[in-house]
């Protein structure tokens, strides 16, 4: 166990800290502005993943699949917003869980019918192939690289949220829901942006994974369920705490996948060892949301203390 | 000198910048019905928030029955006896008028962790709650859910409710909201009849049934309780008249 | 009353049906129907353990695959023990005997949804619902990578537990088991709705602040609720495993979770047989439509999004209108 492979892993659990972070910032917003619960984000990643492939494969290029993908999540998820989800906003949850699962089942089939059963093929770009040497240890360009799309994003929702004409509104939506559409905003066009906002993040992250790990139906689902403990994490309703948390999330998991095994084979067999420690490895985040829920239910970070 | 049913000293509350409820300091003793008046924003409802347990303050001390209540939740202080009823009517929906009354006969007997009796076919809850519901006016629409009650009868069913609770103390905010002239005369027989049960802490708008009801009379206004008396002594205090009708009325 | 005289003769209706389809096939010599309608009497028991807290207690468990799980796997680790003639964990022996195997499940299973009610009750509204997903979600990884039950492979059960007096290997015997089962769940949850508890739980459901108001903190009574939910649940999974005689920790996905709830909107949230009318439309419509077409489930997706919007009430609501609650 080297100091480079602890390094190694660490940024690694930065970097899956990034994606879930993708992830989360879309569904904290959709659900502080709107109210809704959205099982059906874990279909706008893989939708993004699939569409990224499928067009990097046909233009021969990653960047233009990259934007790609993440359009057709956009759409796809302005789409869903403006038929289906819109009805929802006045329901009860249980509706909205159902609605929302249903609409997984549809992609996800659609997606099995218009590509294939198979995974897909996406490869890394040209540009970010191999390592980039760190001084204390090498580290995959590609990955580096998916961490600083994370930070720009992070930067460009605080300046969106912050700075914006839109933040405010998305800000004030979050805060009254009742009172902005009674202040004249457009309701409407800012619930579609917003989600068309989320969808798009949601297809970036999945673009972005689709390159070091498989595209292939039923890809967002794991994704989303750990998007859902960083926002209990992390806190309802905040992107700083959607970040913080995910990124908790992340380094967690990560070095806890990579740690425990080994601590165990110092008081177990080694094949024991591996079993256990990959076992209770895949609990660690579940406990360490547990133990927020009971220390502070609100999150870690929430936006309104 | 009888001990007050329910005391609260030096009670307040803050939230952020606004001092909801300031300082407040009254009492409610056997027998008697005690309004609190106020200007619209004065702090009632927060008061009420305070007294029922859904909110704790900042500061003072709030008793019950001689019991420091302070930092019981709201179930607790209702098993002790405070029985509330809310502005904006708060009942089981689906349950029919009978069912809710029901429900807080049973809350009055104890732990909700029967399991195998029927409900229905309890003597000792259905008969009672027509009891309740016959001292309201409601022993005809017993069996109607209480989503399909009329404003009036949903107000009623509020008083029902408490009244099953067989209190030490009632709490009842803004009962008369909403109702017309002849709704509010036939709450206000109902609430005197009250009285001999145990006493209660009414918080109104509706002057004509405070006057009608009231033995004391507190009066709220920014938080802060600006006179205390008889309805006689109230109409005409200067304090009180200027907080309603603004700085030219005096 | 007309309207209670409905339901009650739908769910006579559904009754009998469960009954008689495998009764019907047994006669033509289709034992794979008598297997279909075991699997749909399973499938319905789990969703009476949820509706006792979903229907009754409004509480949207999408985490209940975890004890339908823990029920199967418990079944499974009994069987595999006395098949192995080792002891079990913590020294517990092996049986291959359903009774105490029940017995275990559901204590097991309670006791989980005791423990994750007690955590995820601290919130409400959709923090709830993300909650109880990830609480299964943990113990579905966990199974996957405890080695010492299969983990990814799974668990056979070799031999089908047995049942006092009946021979349990024959498809229509296992049947009556279930559906005996099936039917005494469905009496524990009329019962447990018409008592003192079943009001306290559905106004906990319906106005937690005016239950609180009146003395009854709702927090106990959910989450009583929610085990005994769990346990109902629990009880299916181990029927389950000894149905295919097989567990995995596919038992536990967040998919099947999903249908559970499904079964419920499809029957009639809160509805008495509900289950029953909701499990035998889900496994009617993946036979029927999966017959037809390999992408059933988009149909399915579908038509799960109209009834969503347009037809709330599910089977028996669209039939016999709404409850009565005298």
């Amino acid at each position: 166990m080297t100091l480079a492979l602890i390094i190694e892993q660490m940024l690694n659990g930065i970097q899956f800290g990034m994606v879930l972070f993708l992830m989360a910032a879309g569904l904290t917003l959709v659900f502080g502005v709107m109210g809704l619960i959205n099982l059906a984000h874990g279909s706008l990643y893989m939708i993004g993943a699939f569409v990224c492939a499928a067009v990097a494969a046909w233009a021969g290029q990653f960047w233009l699949g990259l934007a790609a993908g993440m359009a057709a999540a956009a759409i796809a998820g302005a789409l869903i917003e403006m038929t289906v989800l819109r009805r929802l906003y006045d329901r009860d949850h249980l509706d909205q869980v159902l609605a929302t699962f249903a609409l997984i089942l549809i992609a996800t089939e659609g997606t099995k019918m218009i590509f294939g059963p198979f995974p897909l093929y996406l490869g890394l770009p040209e540009s970010l192939t191999g390592t980039v040497d760190l001084g204390l240890a090498p580290y995959s360009r590609y990955r580096l690289a998916l961490i600083g799309f994370g930070v720009l994003v992070a930067l460009g929702l605080w300046l969106v949220i912050g700075r914006t004409r839109l933040g405010i509104q998305i800000r004030a939506g979050e805060a009254d829901r009742a009172m902005i559409a009674a202040l004249g905003v457009n309701i409407r066009a800012l619930y579609t942006i917003v989600f068309a906002l989320g969808a798009g993040l949601a297809g970036l992250a999945g673009a972005l994974v689709g390159a070091i790990q498989s595209v292939q139906v039923g890809m967002g689902e794991p994704v989303l369920i750990l998007a859902f403990v960083v926002i209990v994490i992390g806190g309802i309703g905040s992107v700083r705490g959607a970040l913080l948390g995910a990124l908790l999330v992340g380094v967690i998991d990560t070095m806890g996948r990579f740690l425990l095994p080994r601590a165990f084979a110092l008081i177990l067999p080694a094949d024991q060892a591996m079993g256990v420690g990959a076992a209770l490895a895949s609990m660690l985040i579940y406990v360490l949301m547990a133990m927020v829920l009971v220390l502070r239910p609100k999150g870690l970070f929430p936006a309104h203390a | 000198m009888a001990e007050a049913a329910l005391a609260l000293e030096d009670v307040a509350i803050t939230f952020g910048a606004l001092k909801a409820v300031d300082g407040v300091s009254l009492t409610l003793m056997p027998g008697e019905i005690h309004a609190l008046i106020g200007p619209n924003g004065a702090g009632k409802s927060t008061l009420m928030g305070l007294i029922s347990g859904s909110l704790r303050p900042d500061r003072g001390r709030i008793t019950f029955g001689g019991r420091d209540v302070t930092a019981l939740p709201v179930a607790a202080r209702a098993r002790l006896g405070l029985g509330r009823s809310f502005q904006v009517s708060s009942l089981i929906p689906e349950f029919s008028a009978r069912r809710n009354v029901m429900l807080a006969l049973q809350s009055r007997a104890g732990h909700p962790f029967h399991f195998f009796r029927p409900v229905r076919h309890d003597r000792a809850l259905t008969t009672s709650a027509e009891a309740c519901l016959a001292e309201v006016g409601l022993a005809l629409r017993a069996h109607v859910r209480a989503a399909e009650l009329s404003h009036g009868e949903r107000r009623r069913l509020e008083i029902a409710m408490a009244l099953a609770l067989a209190p030490s103390a009632f709490l009842l905010d803004e009962p008369m909201a909403g109702l017309g002239a002849e709704g509010t005369a036939d709450l206000v027989e109902v609430l005197d009849r009250l009285r001999a049960r145990a006493p209660i802490l009414l918080v109104e708008h509706d002057m004509d049934a405070v006057f009608a009801l009231a033995d004391r009379v507190s009066v709220l206004a920014s938080g802060r309780l600006i006179a205390t008396g008889t309805v006689a002594e109230i109409r005409q205090d200067a304090a009180v008249r200027t907080a309603y009708l603004g700085e030219a009325a005096s | 009353m007309p309207r209670i005289g409905r339901e009650q003769g739908l769910n006579l209706g559904l009754a009998l049906a469960l009954l008689a389809a495998p009764l019907v096939a047994l006669a033509l010599a289709e034992p794979f129907y008598i297997t279909l309608a075991t699997r749909i009497a399973i499938l319905a028991l789990a969703a009476v353990g949820l509706n006792l807290a979903l229907g009754l207690g409004g509480m949207v468990s999408f985490g209940h695959a975890a004890y339908f799980g823990i029920g199967g796997y418990v079944a499974g680790i009994m069987a595999h023990h006395a098949f192995m003639g080792t002891p079990g964990p913590l020294g517990i022996p092996g049986t291959g005997q359903m009774l105490p195997i029940w017995a275990m499940a559901m204590v097991i299973s309670g006791v989980v949804a005791a423990v994750i009610g007690a955590l995820s009750l601290r919130t409400s509204g959709i923090f709830f619902i993300m909650i109880t997903l990830a609480f299964a979600q943990m113990l579905y990884y966990f199974a996957l990578s405890w080695p010492a039950y299969g983990g990814e492979d799974g668990l056979p059960i070799f031999r089908r537990n047995a049942f006092p007096g009946l021979n349990t290997m024959r498809p229509i015997q296992f049947f009556a088991v279930v559906y005996v089962a099936l039917m005494l769940a469905i009496g524990v949850f009329a019962m447990l709705r018409e008592s003192r508890f079943g009001a306290a739980l559905m106004a906990a459901r319906q106005n937690p602040a005016r239950l609180a108001a009146l003395g009854t903190a709702p927090f106990g009574v959910m989450l009583v609720g929610f085990a005994i939910s769990g346990a109902i649940t629990g009880l299916a999974g181990a029927l389950m495993a000894d149905l295919t005689r097989f567990v995995s920790p596919a038992m536990m996905a967040w998919t099947l979770s999903g249908e559970l709830i499904v079964i419920i909107l499809l029957g009639g949230t809160g509805r008495l047989f509900g289950p029953v009318a909701g499990a035998a439309l889900l496994v009617g419509f993946e036979v029927v439509f999966g017959g037809m077409t390999e992408h059933w489930q988009l149909l399915l997706g579908i038509v799960l999004l109209l009834v969503v919007l347009f037809a709330r009430g599910g089977l028996i609501g669209t039939l016999a209108g709404r409850e009565g609650h005298g």
